[in-house]
């Protein structure tokens, strides 16, 4: 009886949802509707590194690597060889899931804080490779690329809004998040997902079932560069600038603290995680012009106080209590 | 050749500044089995503290003694107000807060100290007996605090009570509590040694680099990775990984590949040592019954 | 109808008339009106590039004092800074904000190359001032393409061009170590010196080593230097590392003829610490009064900045070299916008801050602040000065148009 009443809605608060998300940018000025497509694109960088790190266990400070990989692919391709955008995404997932591959073999060898070293290196080394001279031509070096806001293809006006170029990289980048969390859905539900918590949870019991784990393991690290790697093209097209000062160790951090605050192994935490990296620096700012830092700092604490398991692990608990209620 | 062993002894000294940093970070993590991320800042804030009361007057070792114990205090009241209530939760769960106090101590250092570089003076004067010509007073003078440490460390560790505690209740916290070993505490008194020894070595290394809110920043790598080539578990190879790490960046961004390409190269290398022995060049194997 | 209230609508008329044309006379666009003037900045108050969120600091604490003074034209400034951390997708987010939300007049004083960067289009496209970019590129300066950027102070290849013309003079037979940050501050000077160097370049500049703002020292860099053989050093690096390279070079022996860039030349911040007695002989490129000099610790401008700092900015240390940048800057602003008038309008402030032709008090005697339609480089004027010991002294003539 409750089964099919959730089912029904469930499917009513999705297309509220989903038309919700469909008008969105044509109630905000486009400035806000850019903040969205930020949202957006972080949220699906942390979708990748949550495939690496929370279903699989393999920690990672260094993601910030992949997506700078993805947002110069991108931008090099649009700026030296006039390849279209939406062109670039596709060729950023394969470049990085390959890089992300190799990457993955030597972490093989490597468990838990050795490997966030040697990520958290990786993540270093990157703005000082992309200034490196001899291939400046290339990555316009120290200056950076900038790229060109790609317009809308049709006029359209709703609300009396017309559809600026932020509002169509709103409905771009909307298309290609859904796709992503699809494709993520459906790898990770099926038996795949299986395997990658096993092998995070047991690896042993987990190989001893038959399990490839050098392959595996791999194979996932490339899946979450490819992830982070589109995230890093589309957030290039949307800021419509790469610099190397774009992707400092910061970054890298900042998508750990994204998957962890959204909630570890969950994929819609990975939205939560991109509302939070976007936006609470913000307030911070805000709050304290001395020491905005700080003010972030606190507040990340006090989340992981109410929340130890992220928004997604709080919700969890909410929902569980309040369906508990009419039982007693 | 002159060159040479400057760059060698150069490195040498460095390596002094990432192995005290790196001692620091084997301590925690012998003590809670965590990798503390905010230690850099910490030690940061301390020398700021020092720092203070010098400016303030008081005399060298006065400085010197009060910042390690108010540091011995901080950390014990970090771990013991803000960490106990996230012991339970999950690992990345702690990483995040650890984050989150590497943020808060380097914006206070800069919000109550500003940015402008501050000259900090070695205890070790220029031109005593100590100085030679490739090494300065300064930089004999903090091999040897190092070693005091370090040998302090191991003595505690191996042959006092409470070191064993301490290491019991890391390595195994339930059968601890089974033996009446009060693990919290012993925590807590990890995070205080931890950021005592952090103390030091920010008072080491200032004179030599500068005390300003962003001095560890590029330290903590290096004392990252001189703590992990020499086997997280171990003291002494904390300090010979330090050692490693100072001269091999020094050596490849002067003969072999440039500066401009140094961090790269440098980090290649450290994993490229980890990928060979997983374990750190002197670290425990850790081998896990099926 | 009678005298009385003819008179009283003939009078009603006349000041309609008047308040008309008066008001047709001010102009305004969005952040200017009759009661304030609302102006943006963006600096890095968090992350590696904190130290240079003093420059916004001390922007604010001078406009909080030209508020107290009456204003600008009776119109009080609104000064709304924001946050970027030097990280220029967020320069990007913030500019969108102040230009877009907080709709304000023009863009002041926005730090760092790569932030400006990328925001340079937008601001062109969206017509609004990106006025006196805070940092020493060269590109700010191109009024054709870029009409609604200007850059402010001497801009590095430059100064990095003079300090070649006194090598040239003085020493044409040097052997040239430099040490750069490996960014585009460093790579603006470096390519200053070598375009200044031109066929010499190569056969001058025997050791050229960088570093990363995340480097613990350059101690290493300065053996490597030594070990080359140079006798000239072009020091490009900030107060940290400046101060650093100062200390080894003296330590290890090597007295090069040591010229310094001018972000790292003050005396309370860098050379006290690095050693006094190591500074002396260093030679640098000046424009602003270093505040712990004490030659320039006298007369009424000294007066009045530190009047200023004890009222509106006492929590920041006087020492610190950034803050005379901002005083100076944000001077130079409201001169602009006093120019302005009641003609509000961005454009119009263009053209005010392409017609400036001043002095401010703690720039050097002999520096003045100059543009013009096609010239687009406020501050030109630099000169040499060398370290004695105790203060910079200034030697030589004024370089620059």
């Amino acid at each position: 009886m409750s089964g099919s009443t959730d089912r029904k809605w469930a499917w009513i608060g999705g297309i509220v949802v989903a038309v919700v998300l469909l008008i969105l940018p044509f109630l905000f000025k486009n400035y806000r509707v850019f903040q969205f497509n930020l949202v957006l694109v972080y949220a699906v960088a942390i979708l990748g590194l949550n495939i690496l790190t929370g279903f699989n266990g393999q920690f990672s400070l260094g993601h910030g690597a992949f997506y700078a990989f993805g947002a110069y692919t991108a931008a090099i391709l649009m700026s030296l060889y006039h390849v279209p955008y939406w062109a670039t995404l596709p060729v950023a997932f394969v470049f990085c899931f390959v890089f992300g591959f190799l990457v993955g073999f030597p972490a093989l060898r490597l468990a838990g804080h050795f490997l966030a070293l040697a990520t958290f290196a990786l993540a270093l080394a990157v703005p000082q490779l992309l200034k490196y001279k001899r291939i400046e031509h290339f990555t316009g070096g120290v200056q950076g690329i900038v790229l060109s806001k790609p317009e809308p293809p049709f006029t359209f006006t709703l609300f009396d809004q017309p559809l600026s170029a932020d509002r169509w990289l709103y409905f771009f980048t909307l298309f290609v998040s859904t796709l992503m969390i699809l494709f993520a859905w459906n790898l990770l539900r099926g038996r795949v997902g299986r395997a990658l918590i096993a092998i995070r949870d047991h690896p042993i019991a987990a190989t001893a079932m038959g399990i490839n784990l050098p392959v595996f393991k791999s194979l996932t690290f490339g899946t979450s560069a490819g992830f982070t790697g589109l995230a890093g093209a589309l957030g290039a097209i949307v800021v419509a600038f790469v610099s190397p000062d774009s992707f400092a160790v910061t970054l890298s951090i900042f998508l750990l603290v994204g998957v962890v605050v959204g909630g570890l192994a969950s994929i819609p935490g990975a939205i939560f995680g991109g509302i939070f990296i976007q936006y609470v620096p913000n307030i911070a700012d805000e709050l304290s012009k001395s020491a905005p830092a700080a003010i972030y700092g606190v507040l990340l604490i006090l989340l992981m106080y109410l929340m130890p398991t992220g928004v997604m692990g709080g919700l969890r608990r909410l929902w569980a209590r309040l369906r508990a209620r009419p039982a007693a | 050749m002159e060159a040479l062993l400057f760059q060698i002894f150069s490195g040498l000294a460095n390596g002094i500044i990432y192995g005290s940093v790196a001692l620091a970070l084997v301590m925690i993590y012998q003590a809670t089995h965590h990798i503390n991320f905010a230690q850099g800042e910490m030690a940061t804030f301390s020398t700021f503290i020092a720092w203070w009361l010098i400016q303030s007057g008081w005399p060298y070792w006065g400085a010197f003694f009060f910042t390690v114990a108010v540091s011995f205090a901080g950390g014990l009241l970090v771990q013991r107000i803000i960490l106990r209530p996230i012991e339970k939760a999950p690992v990345m769960t702690n990483v995040i807060v650890f984050i989150g106090l590497l943020l808060i101590f380097n914006a206070f250092s800069g919000w109550f100290f500003d940015h402008t570089i501050k000259s900090f003076d070695s205890p070790f004067p220029k031109d005593s007996a100590l100085a030679t010509k490739y090494f300065s007073a300064h930089q004999i003078g903090s091999a040897g605090v190092l070693l005091l440490v370090l040998l302090g460390l191991f003595a505690f560790f191996k042959f006092t009570p409470i070191g064993l505690a301490m290491r019991a209740a890391a390595q195994n916290p339930g059968s601890a509590r089974l033996v009446g070993i009060r693990v919290s505490w012993m925590l807590g008194l990890g995070w205080g040694l931890a950021a005592a020894i952090g103390a030091i070595a920010g008072m080491m290394v200032a004179p030599v680099v500068f005390l300003d809110p962003n001095m560890m920043a590029g330290i903590l790598l290096y004392g990252f990775a001189a703590a992990l080539l020499g086997g997280i578990d171990n003291p002494l190879g904390a300090v010979i990984g330090g050692f490693i790490v100072g001269v091999l960046e020094n050596l490849l961004g002067a003969y072999v590949i440039g500066t401009e390409l140094k961090l790269t190269v440098a980090l290649v290398l450290i994993v490229a040592t980890l990928t060979l022995k997983p374990a750190g060049l002197f670290g425990k194997k850790v081998v896990v019954r099926v | 109808m009678n005298m009385k209230s003819l008179g009283l609508v003939l009078a009603g008329l006349t000041a309609l008339t008047l308040s008309g044309t008066a008001l047709a006379q001010k102009k305004y666009d969005p952040g200017a009106s009759d009661k304030e003037i609302v102006i943006g900045g963006i600096s890095p108050y968090s992350g590696p590039a904190s130290a240079y969120g003093t420059i916004g600091k001390a922007i604010a604490a001078y406009f909080e004092k030209v508020n107290a003074d009456g204003g600008i034209n009776g119109r009080k400034i609104k000064f709304i800074s924001l946050d970027d951390g030097y990280n220029p997708a967020k320069t990007v987010e913030q500019a969108r904000k102040l230009v877009e939300q907080e709709e304000v007049l023009l863009l002041f004083n926005v730090l760092g190359t790569p932030p400006n960067t990328a925001i340079h289009k937008y601001m062109n496209d969206k017509k609004v001032p990106q006025l006196f970019v805070s940092t020493g590129a060269t590109k700010w300066g191109a009024p054709k393409n870029f009409p609604w950027t200007m850059g402010w102070q001497p801009n590095y290849q430059s100064e990095a061009k003079v300090y070649v013309q006194h090598i040239l003079e003085t020493k044409p037979n040097a052997k040239i170590a430099v040490l750069y940050q490996n960014d585009d501050y460093g790579k603006d000077y470096l390519k200053g010196f070598e375009d200044g160097l031109g066929e010499k370049a190569k056969t001058m500049i025997v050791s050229k080593l960088s570093y990363e703002a995340t480097d613990p020292t350059v101690d290493s860099q300065v053996v490597t230097m030594k070990a080359s053989g140079a006798d000239t050093f072009f020091n490009i690096s900030t107060p940290k590392f400046a101060a650093q390279a100062i200390k080894k070079a003296a330590e290890i022996g090597w007295k090069p003829t040591h010229y310094l860039n001018n972000v790292s030349a003050s005396v309370g911040s860098v050379l006290t610490p690095a050693g006094l007695d190591n500074s002396t002989g260093l030679i640098t490129a000046q424009y602003l009064k270093d505040p712990t000099d004490a030659q320039f610790q006298k007369g009424k401008e000294w007066d009045d900045y530190v009047a200023w700092f004890k009222k509106y900015h006492s929590s920041a240390n006087i020492a610190d070299f950034f803050n005379v940048y901002g005083y100076t800057v944000a001077q130079c602003l409201v001169q602009v916008l006093k120019q302005a008038g009641d003609n509000l309008t961005r454009e119009n402030i263009m053209k005010q801050a392409a017609s400036l032709n001043i002095t401010l008090p703690m720039l050097l005697p002999g520096v003045n602040v100059k543009t013009a339609a096609d010239d687009f480089f406020p501050i030109e004027r630099q000169q040499l000065s060398r370290f004695d010991g105790k203060n910079w002294v200034l030697f030589g003539k004024v370089y620059g148009p």
